[in-house]
């Protein structure tokens, strides 16, 4: 099977002045595509540090982190840049949509810093605000819309440029829980449709959305358990 | 459509602080325009006196009897102060310097003038047909001094435009006889010239004339009838001076000789002047180089007032670059995100401040251009309103106008797009340095 993600020894250290911390100290597992994986772990285990790592937002101490083809310990800055524009997906807990752009246009930034933006990709924005429910809601401001419209409209920014996988940070940290519901149904059809998602959150109900559960502790990895799995040992 | 995309984003952005970024780009708008307005008041300064000295003719050299500072005591009749050029030096002027085109010699003097029971102070002139021409005298009617006249010492006169107004308010003034009153004497009015505003004074070396209150007679007949002395009398003792020649303008042949003619002038005023020290050449191409070196550094002082105001307009743009650069972590660390480069970062931020800029740039074009008509039309309304004001003005300001220096208008925008992008530089730089995790955690 094809793999979205491939982390092999994967370490980070933040050296501070005092000390030299181990946010992660060695984590190896694979991603393939369509999988569905909820990391959890308790506070400071280093989900984080290995979200930020997975979106190319950062650089590892040690290890190795291949997507695709390409190790990410190898990229400089803009090669960086380059592989999040064409290749990762971000869903932040807080939206994090720009307010002075409309709604297609917030959808349209990754695409707009890979250097294109030809008319097709531009319906290619229209038809996924309309698969997130927003078809209606093209020209609006994100400060017209609520939680839950703004975190569509950003799962719909995150499709935008075909990505390797889905990265989601607590994406219904800020939602109420029928909201949250309603994300998650879009999540589970995303994936259904052959996205891949790697979702951080700290509850199980939510964890229990996704297909696979990794857990960390003290920048290890403590469990990686499948659905199927644990049916089993139910 | 990229960088258009990326224009419309940074406008956009620009507009939500639609206050702050208008005062920004007042501060570039105003250095735009003061770099348009100096130069332009420094030009309209300088072609104005460009023009006066060239309307004494760049081809002229004049010489001129001055009054001696310390006057020696030697002379019997003490009262009376001799001094200035002499008929002798004309004649030696005009025999030894073969460049010398033709020689102008001029008298002048205050007398009281009468028409029946109006009476004027006025300025008599002595002097030679060419006059007319080399002072740039046109005339309303009748005709200038001729040969004739000088050669025959015919006690004619023409008036200037003002004269006749006060003499002859209802009357036509040709054929008519003035009386000069000191000296018992008629005068037959047989031309009359056109108005024609004051000269300035050009630097210290011309003052200021005035030739509303002139009566132009031959100077033969000046000297036959009136004589070279004259005597006032101021209080309860006399006083007099006699002065051959108040002036000599000397039209030379060739501008390309002027300079060396002149020192052969002052060469040859050298045996009878340089004791007293009663003469001055004026060398009006002289003066107008020197007005040109003059313009040079108005020009660069004014230059260098209107570039320190654009400094300060794009630290202005720096100051709100910084602010909103803060302001807009979040955004930044959300685009770093998403796939921006750091050169990506820095084009956004520097596309908004060129914006500022530019348009502070076209506003102050803009308002640099309508100054001059702007000026006029202000100092119309004052005239209109005040008179006196604008009669207690400096000549340039009265008769000068700006006049736009077309190489100002590209100067002052270029300026003031390179000055966006110094300014803008340094905040640019420094969101593009931010961490994008550091970034995406501000709130
Ligand atoms: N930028 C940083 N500098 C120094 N230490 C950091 C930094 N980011 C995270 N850490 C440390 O690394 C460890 C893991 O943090 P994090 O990945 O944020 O854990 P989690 O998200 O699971 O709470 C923690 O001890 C945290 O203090
Ligand atoms: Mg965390």
């Amino acid at each position: 099977m094809k793999l979205a993600a491939k982390l092999e020894e994967l370490t980070k250290w933040y050296e501070l002045k005092s000390e030299t911390v181990k946010a992660l100290r060695g984590v190896t597992f694979d991603v393939p595509e369509g999988d569905y994986v909820a990391i959890m772990g308790p506070s400071g285990s280093g989900k984080s540090t290995l979200l930020n790592l997975l979106g190319c937002l950062d650089r590892p101490t040690h290890g190795s982190l291949f997507l695709g083809d390409a190790n990410i310990a190898n990229m400089n800055d803009n090669q960086l840049s380059h592989t999040r524009a064409t290749r990762i997906g971000f869903i932040f807990q807080s939206y994090n949509l720009i307010q002075q752009l409309t709604v297609v246009e917030n959808i349209e930034v990754p695409l707009y810093y890979q250097g294109r933006l030809s008319k097709s990709d531009r319906e290619r924005c229209h038809e996924l605000a309309g698969m997130v429910g927003l078809g209606d809601r093209l020209k609006h401001r994100p400060a017209q819309l609520s939680g839950g419209q703004q975190q569509r409209v950003a799962i719909a920014r995150s499709l935008v440029n075909d990505p390797y996988f889905v990265l989601a940070d607590e994406p219904t940290g800020n939602l109420d829980t029928v909201t949250s519901e309603e994300i998650l149904k879009l999540f589970e059809s995303l994936n259904a449709m052959g996205k891949t998602i790697i979702m951080v959150t700290h509850e199980n109900e939510i964890a229990a959305h996704a297909k696979r559960v990794i857990r960390l502790r003290d920048g290890l990895v403590q469990s990686d358990v499948r659905k199927t799995d644990r049916i089993i040992l139910n | 459509m990229l960088w258009l995309r990326t224009w419309r984003l940074g406008i956009k952005s620009l507009l939500l602080h639609p206050m702050r970024t208008g005062l920004t780009v007042l501060g570039i708008f105003i250095g735009v325009a003061s770099v348009i307005w100096l130069l332009a008041i420094g030009e309209g300064i300088s072609q104005e006196a460009q023009r006066q000295i060239e309307g004494l003719g760049a081809d002229n050299i004049m010489v001129r009897s001055i009054k001696p500072l310390n006057p020696p005591n030697a002379s019997a009749n003490a009262f009376i102060l001799a001094y200035g050029l002499l008929r002798e030096d004309y004649q030696q002027l005009t025999e030894t310097i073969p460049t010398i085109k033709s020689a102008l010699p001029i008298r002048e003097m205050r007398r009281d003038v009468r028409y029946s029971d109006k009476k004027l102070d006025a300025r008599v002139v002595g002097c030679t047909p060419e006059y007319a021409d080399v002072t740039r005298l046109f005339m309303d009617r009748g005709h200038f001094i001729t040969d004739a006249e000088v050669k025959q010492s015919q006690n004619h006169c023409v008036l200037a435009a003002k004269v006749v107004e006060h003499l002859f308010p209802y009357e036509d003034p040709l054929g008519r006889r003035i009386y000069v009153q000191d000296h018992n004497d008629y005068y037959r009015i047989v031309g009359v010239c056109r108005d024609r505003p004051p000269t300035a004074a050009i630097g210290g070396s011309l003052d200021a004339q005035d030739f509303s209150q002139d009566i132009y007679i031959p100077i033969s007949t000046m000297r036959k009838r009136i004589g070279d002395t004259v005597v006032m009398r101021s209080g309860g003792s006399r006083e007099g001076e006699t002065v051959e020649l108040n002036q000599i303008t000397l039209r030379i042949d060739n501008i390309h000789n002027v300079v060396k003619t002149a020192a052969l002038v002052e060469a040859t005023l050298e045996k009878n002047h340089s004791k007293l020290q009663d003469t001055k050449v004026i060398v009006p191409l002289e003066l107008l180089e020197q007005a040109k070196r003059i313009r040079m550094m108005l020009m660069v002082a004014f230059g260098l007032v209107a570039a320190i105001s654009l400094v300060v307009g794009g630290i202005g743009i720096m100051n709100i670059m910084l602010a909103t650069v803060t302001e807009r972590t979040r955004e930044i660390g959300i685009r770093r995100a998403l796939g921006a480069r750091r050169t990506d970062i820095v084009r956004q931020f520097l596309v908004e401040t060129i914006a500022m800029s530019v348009l502070g740039g076209i506003i102050g074009v803009f308002f640099g251009l309508i100054f001059p008509p702007g000026f006029e039309a202000l100092r119309d309304l004052v005239t209109k309103l005040s008179p006196e004001t604008i009669a207690a003005l400096p000549d340039v300001m009265r008769d000068g106008s700006p006049i736009i220096v077309p190489a100002s208008i590209p100067l002052a925008f270029g300026i003031s797009v390179v000055i966006g992008i110094m300014f803008g530089l340094y905040p640019a730089y420094r969101a593009a340095q931010m961490d994008p995790i550091e970034a995406l955690r501000h709130e």
